[in-house]
C-alpha cells in the first residue's frame, strides 16, 4: 500500500481520538441514539449524515457538552468527558445559525474564547490577526456581524471556533445557509483549512454530496443507529444495506431471489419470463433467499442492438429523459413495468443524440457492476 | 395607494379628539391668568414660578423621583430574572403555576394589592415612608418587566449562549457578557415601563404611605379635593412634556439604529 494514505482507521495501533461506547440518548420515551460504538481518529474529516431526526444533531451536541447520554460512555482522547461540562472540554462548535455575537464586531467574536483563557493582549491579538487570515476577513474586523454577508460570516463562525486550536472542531450544517455555488466553494476551502490546522473535524450533515466531497470517513445514520461507516468511495461502491445505497446517489434496487452458481457467484430470479441476473459477490446467500441487486444508473451500458457477451443484459423502451447538461438519464421500462435508470455521459451534441423517446434499447451491465444485498 | 375617504377621516378626527382633548384643555388652562380654572383671562407664566416657589411640590417630586429611580431599578431585576429563569429552564414540576403566578399582579384590583401590601407592613411593623412605596412599587411593576423581557427572550436565538458556554463562558458570565447585552434594549425598556408606572401611582402609593412620605400623585390628589388650582395644571403639563420627550427620544433612537441595521445589511448582501 501506498504510505501517504491516510487511513488510521485501518491501523490497529491508533488509538482514537473520540471514542462512543455503548451510547444511547433517550428524550422521555424517544431514543435518539440506540446503543451506539463508534471510533473517529486524530486528523479526521468525519462526517455523520442522514436524514432529519436520525440523531447526528444529539450526537454532536453530546461531544460539545449540550446534552449528556443516558448511558454509555464518551471519551475524548482516552478521557471520559461526559461529566465535563461545555466550557471545560478542549471541543469548540460551529453553529448552523453561525450565532455569532451581534453587539461584538468581527475582531471580538474571534478573540471572544480566548479573552475567557485569560490569554495576555499581544498573544490574543496575534491568534486573531491569524484566524483573520485563515479565513481571508482581515478586512472586515471592525464590523459588526449585520454588516457583512452570509459566506463571510460563515468564516467568520469558523475562524472563531478555530481560535482556540481546539483538539475537536465541531461543524453543525455549516454550509446550510449559502447558495450552491458558494457552497462548493466553501467545502474546498473548509478542506484545505482543515488539512493547514491539523484538527480533527466532524461535520453533521445532510447533504451527501457535501459529506463525500469533504469527509475522510462517512457514517450514514437512521433512526439513532449507524447504518454504515466507510469512505466516500465505500459507501458509495460498497453499500452494505440497501438503504444506504438509496440514501447515497441514484441507484437502481432489483428485488429478487438467490440461487447459488459457484464459488462468489450467483444467479437472481427476479421476475417472470426474465432471464436471471448474474452477480458476483463475497457475501454468502442461500438458495431462495430475498436479495437486493443495487446498480448505479452509471453502471449501465445502453445501446441499440443486444450487446455479445455481456454478464447481464434486458430489453426495454425509453420512457423518459432527463437531460442534466453533462449528463443524460435515461428511464428505461421493461416489458414487465419495472423502471431502470441508465446514465451516460454526453460526449457528443445533443443533436447527435442516438436515442430517444419510445426507442428499443438494450441494457447491460457486468457481473460486478452492481452489489447484491441481502437487506 | 388608499384614497381619502370622509369615513376614515371623521373615524380619526373622533378618535384623536377623544384621546387628546382633555390634555390640550389642561396644557391651555396652565398658561392662564386667571386664578379660576374655568375662566380664560390672557396668557401668563406665572403659576410656573409658583409652582417653583412651592415646597411642598417640591418635596413631593423629589420624593416621587426617589420611589420610581429606586423600584424600577429593582423591578428590572427581579423581573428580568424570573423572566430569565422561567424561559430558560424548560420545563419543570409546577412551570405553568409559577408563570401564571407572575402574571397574576396585572390583573389584580390595585385596591387589593395596596391593602394587602398594607397589613403586611402593619404586620411586621415596618414604618411606612419612602422604603414601603419602593417596596410596594416594586411589587406590582416587577411583572410588568418580566413580560417585556421574556416576550424578548422568547425570539433569544439559544445557541448564542451555547455558543458562549462552548468558548469558555460559565453559565453567569454567558449571561453578562451575551445574553444581557442583547436583550439591553427590552431590559431598558422594562425599566422606563415600571418608572412610569411607579410615577403616576395613586392607589397603591396612598396604602403604602405614611406621614413622613407624599409621592406627586397623593399631593395632586389631595390638592384637587380642595379645588383645582392653575399650579396643578402646570405641574401636569411639565409632567406630560417629560413623558413626551422620552417617549419621542426612546422610539427615535430604537427607530434610527434599526434603520440603519437595515441598510448596513443590505450594503453587505450587495458587496
Amino acid at each position: 500500500m501506498n504510505s501517504t494514505v491516510f487511513a488510521p482507521w485501518e491501523d490497529p495501533e491508533q488509538k482514537p481520538l473520540i471514542r462512543f461506547q455503548n451510547v444511547t440518548k433517550k428524550f422521555g420515551s424517544f431514543t435518539a441514539i440506540d446503543n451506539l460504538s463508534l471510533d473517529i481518529y486524530e486528523r479526521e474529516f468525519f462526517a455523520l449524515l442522514g436524514p432529519s431526526g436520525c440523531g447526528k444533531t444529539t450526537m454532536m451536541r453530546m461531544l460539545a457538552g449540550f446534552e449528556n447520554p443516558s448511558s454509555g460512555q464518551i471519551e475524548l482522547s482516552g478521557r471520559n468527558i461526559v461529566p465535563v461540562p461545555p466550557n471545560k472540554r478542549a471541543v469548540n462548535m460551529m453553529f448552523q445559525s453561525y450565532a455569532l455575537f451581534p453587539h461584538l464586531t468581527i475582531w471580538e467574536n474571534i478573540a471572544f474564547g480566548l479573552k475567557r483563557e485569560g490569554k495576555d493582549k499581544e498573544t490574543i491579538a496575534t491568534r486573531v490577526h491569524e484566524m483573520l487570515r485563515l479565513t481571508r476577513l482581515e478586512r472586515f474586523a471592525k464590523r459588526k456581524p449585520h454588516q457583512i454577508s452570509g459566506g463571510q460570516r460563515q468564516r467568520v463562525a469558523l475562524a472563531r471556533s478555530l481560535a482556540k486550536a481546539p483538539t475537536l472542531l465541531l461543524l453543525d450544517e455549516p454550509l446550510g445557509a449559502l447558495d450552491a455555488k458558494l457552497r462548493q466553494d466553501t467545502q474546498f476551502e473548509l478542506m484545505d483549512i482543515q488539512e493547514k490546522t491539523g484538527t480533527t473535524f466532524v461535520i453533521v450533515t445532510h447533504d451527501q454530496e457535501e459529506a463525500m466531497t469533504v469527509a475522510s470517513r462517512v457514517a450514514v445514520m437512521d433512526e439513532g443507529k449507524l447504518m454504515q461507516v466507510a469512505t466516500p468511495d465505500r459507501i458509495y461502491e460498497t453499500p452494505n444495506s440497501v438503504y444506504v445505497a438509496d440514501f447515497i446517489g441514484d441507484v437502481n434496487i432489483i428485488e429478487g431471489r438467490s440461487r447459488f452458481l459457484e464459488e462468489g457467484q450467483y444467479e437472481i430470479d427476479w421476475a417472470e419470463g426474465q432471464q436471471a441476473l448474474h452477480a458476483a459477490t463475497s457475501a454468502k446467500f442461500d438458495n431462495g433467499q430475498t436479495c437486493y441487486m443495487a446498480i448505479r444508473p452509471e453502471k449501465i451500458t445502453i445501446t441499440a442492438d443486444r450487446p455479445e457477451a455481456a454478464d447481464n443484459c434486458v430489453q426495454g423502451k425509453i420512457h423518459d429523459i432527463a437531460y442534466l447538461g453533462n449528463l443524460s438519464t435515461y428511464h428505461v421500462e421493461l416489458p414487465n413495468g419495472t423502471i431502470i435508470k441508465a446514465q451516460t455521459a454526453n460526449t457528443r451534441r445533443i443533436a447527435r443524440r442516438s436515442f430517444t423517446w419510445e426507442d428499443q434499447v438494450w441494457l447491460s451491465w457486468t457481473a460486478t457492476a452492481g452489489v447484491m444485498l441481502a437487506r | 395607494m388608499s384614497r381619502f375617504s370622509w369615513f376614515n377621516a371623521v373615524s380619526l378626527t373622533i378618535g384623536f379628539a377623544f384621546l387628546y382633548i382633555p390634555m390640550i384643555i389642561l396644557i391651555i388652562f396652565s398658561f392662564n391668568e386667571s386664578k379660576l380654572v374655568t375662566v380664560w383671562a390672557g396668557f401668563s407664566t406665572k403659576w410656573y414660578g409658583e409652582l417653583l416657589a412651592n415646597e411642598a411640590f417640591l418635596d413631593a417630586a423629589w420624593v416621587t423621583l426617589r420611589v420610581a429611580v429606586f423600584s424600577s431599578t429593582l423591578a428590572t431585576i427581579l423581573g428580568t430574572a424570573a423572566a430569565y429563569v422561567l424561559i430558560r429552564s424548560g420545563r419543570f414540576f409546577g412551570r405553568t403555576l409559577f408563570s401564571g403566578m407572575i402574571y397574576a399582579p396585572l390583573v389584580m384590583p390595585e385596591v387589593i394589592t395596596g391593602l394587602s401590601l398594607l397589613l403586611l407592613f402593619i404586620g411586621i411593623g415596618l414604618e411606612r415612608g419612602v422604603l414601603t412605596i419602593v417596596l410596594a412599587h416594586t411589587t406590582f411593576s416587577m411583572c410588568y418587566v418580566s413580560v417585556v423581557v421574556s416576550s424578548r427572550l422568547a425570539t433569544f436565538d439559544k445557541s448564542l449562549e451555547e455558543a458562549a458556554l462552548d468558548l469558555g463562558c460559565s453559565s453567569a458570565q454567558a449571561f453578562r457578557l451575551v445574553t444581557l447585552p442583547i436583550i439591553a434594549p427590552a431590559v431598558i425598556s422594562g425599566w422606563l415601563l415600571a418608572f412610569t408606572l411607579s410615577l403616576d401611582d395613586l392607589v397603591i402609593a396612598s396604602f403604602a404611605t405614611g406621614p413622613s412620605a407624599t409621592t406627586l400623585p397623593i399631593k395632586i390628589f389631595s390638592a384637587v379635593r380642595l379645588g383645582v388650582s392653575p399650579e396643578i395644571n402646570a405641574l401636569s403639563t411639565i409632567m406630560i412634556a417629560i413623558v413626551t420627550v422620552g417617549v419621542i427620544t426612546a422610539s427615535l433612537l430604537s427607530k434610527r439604529k434599526l434603520v440603519r441595521e437595515r441598510e448596513e445589511e443590505f450594503m453587505a448582501a450587495r458587496s
